[in-house]
């Protein structure tokens, strides 16, 4: 569900937020509306709201675990984490991170790729939550949602900046909630 | 309202060492790799460390703080944030979508190159570059590059660790260097 629907309609920090993303046409390839991110963070102001906003949402929520997928997440999940008092786990790219991993695989739009997470990061019956720049189809955060599950994490909910039209409607993703604060711009 | 009580810094630079994992072998035979996973996994480590930066760093004027992909931006933003500044991540090739300038670096075998987006900072702005680990040096370097292209003052590179006999410090030229742990 869209924050707009749960509680933060018309708050203004919503559309600073959204106005602070940039769109880049036709990148990585032809056809596709690319919602850059990278004018946010540089724009104290909306990054600081962007936080507040996901720190409001999950301070109270018993949150031990807050996961970030490479490499966008990153920018993102830590200083939640530290404001909540979770750890903070980066889900990576596979050969990344050293020592035991657990890996789980996912679809692109033409082939697969791996996330991977370390051995002994989270305990079994941990409350987590998985954060990442934006969501299109969710096969990322289904990825990451299924490398916690596996280790006996309960991800209590899936939390992106930017929700895409695929998932527009929608509160749940591979049966986990799903949060984003703002649709793409055009 | 009682008065934060804040450890020492010998303290907290203690239990961030502490909380560092050494894997040996990694990625390949001969390295000692030094993992920071583990501390962020320490909810407290990770919280001294931001913190010792930003005490540093909160009165210095800094517009800007430039994280290297991918263990900076686990560090740098919540620098930024804290400090108000910007965030700018400096990346890999084409992983920067719009106009970026580039920057050659060298590795041990070949090269690789960096990116910032054209226009994230302006020149005479006043910035950090930030990574977990400085090694030769490589990618710190390339990253001042990068931003003295534009006319920025880079006031200094801080990481969470040194590897001193890899001399990276020296490969800074005239830019001071700030860690926590050698």
């Amino acid at each position: 569900m869209f924050a707009a629907e749960n509680g933060l309609k018309g708050d203004p920090r919503l559309k600073g937020i959204s106005d602070s993303i940039t769109v880049v046409p036709h990148f990585p390839k032809p056809g596709i509306m690319f919602q850059d991110i990278t004018t946010l963070v540089s724009n104290p102001k909306a990054f600081k709201d962007t936080i507040d906003i996901f720190v409001d949402r999950y301070r109270d929520m018993d949150i031990s675990v807050v996961a970030g997928v490479e490499a966008r997440g990153f920018m993102f999940a830590p200083t939640i984490a530290l404001a909540i008092g979770a750890k903070f786990i980066p889900l990576r790219k596979p050969g990344k991170l050293p020592g035991e991993v657990i890996s789980e695989a996912y679809e692109l739009e033409y082939g697969k790729d791996r996330l991977e997470m370390h051995v002994g990061a989270v305990q079994r019956g941990e409350r987590a939550l998985v954060i990442d720049d934006l969501v299109a189809t969710g096969g990322t955060l289904s990825a990451a949602t299924r490398l916690l599950e596996r280790v006996g994490a309960e991800v209590v909910e899936c939390a992106c900046v930017i929700g895409l039209p695929e998932v527009k409607g929608r509160c749940r993703l591979g049966g986990k909630p799903l949060y984003m604060l703002v649709e793409p711009r055009q | 309202m009682a008065a934060q009580i804040v450890d020492s810094t010998d303290d907290r630079i203690s239990r961030i060492s502490s909380s560092i994992r050494v894997i040996p072998d990694f990625p390949k035979p001969g390295i000692m790799f030094q993992d920071i996973t583990t501390l962020l996994l320490d909810p407290k480590a990770f919280k001294d460390t931001i913190d010792l930066f930003v005490e540093r760093y909160k009165d210095q004027n800094i517009n800007v703080v430039a994280g290297i992909e991918a263990r900076g931006f686990i560090f740098g933003p919540p620098i930024a944030l804290a400090i108000g500044a910007k965030f700018v991540p400096m990346r890999k090739p084409k992983k920067l979508p719009g106009e970026v300038i580039s920057e050659e670096y060298s590795l041990e075998y070949g090269t690789d190159k960096m990116e910032m987006h054209v226009g994230a900072v302006k020149a005479g702005e006043r910035a950090l570059v930030v990574d977990d680990l400085i090694a030769t040096g490589g990618t710190l370097s390339a990253a001042i590059r990068l931003l003295e292209r534009v006319g920025v003052d880079v006031v200094e590179c801080a990481c969470v660790i040194e590897l001193p006999e890899l001399k990276g410090r020296d490969r800074l030229g005239d830019k001071p260097l700030f860690v926590l742990v050698s």
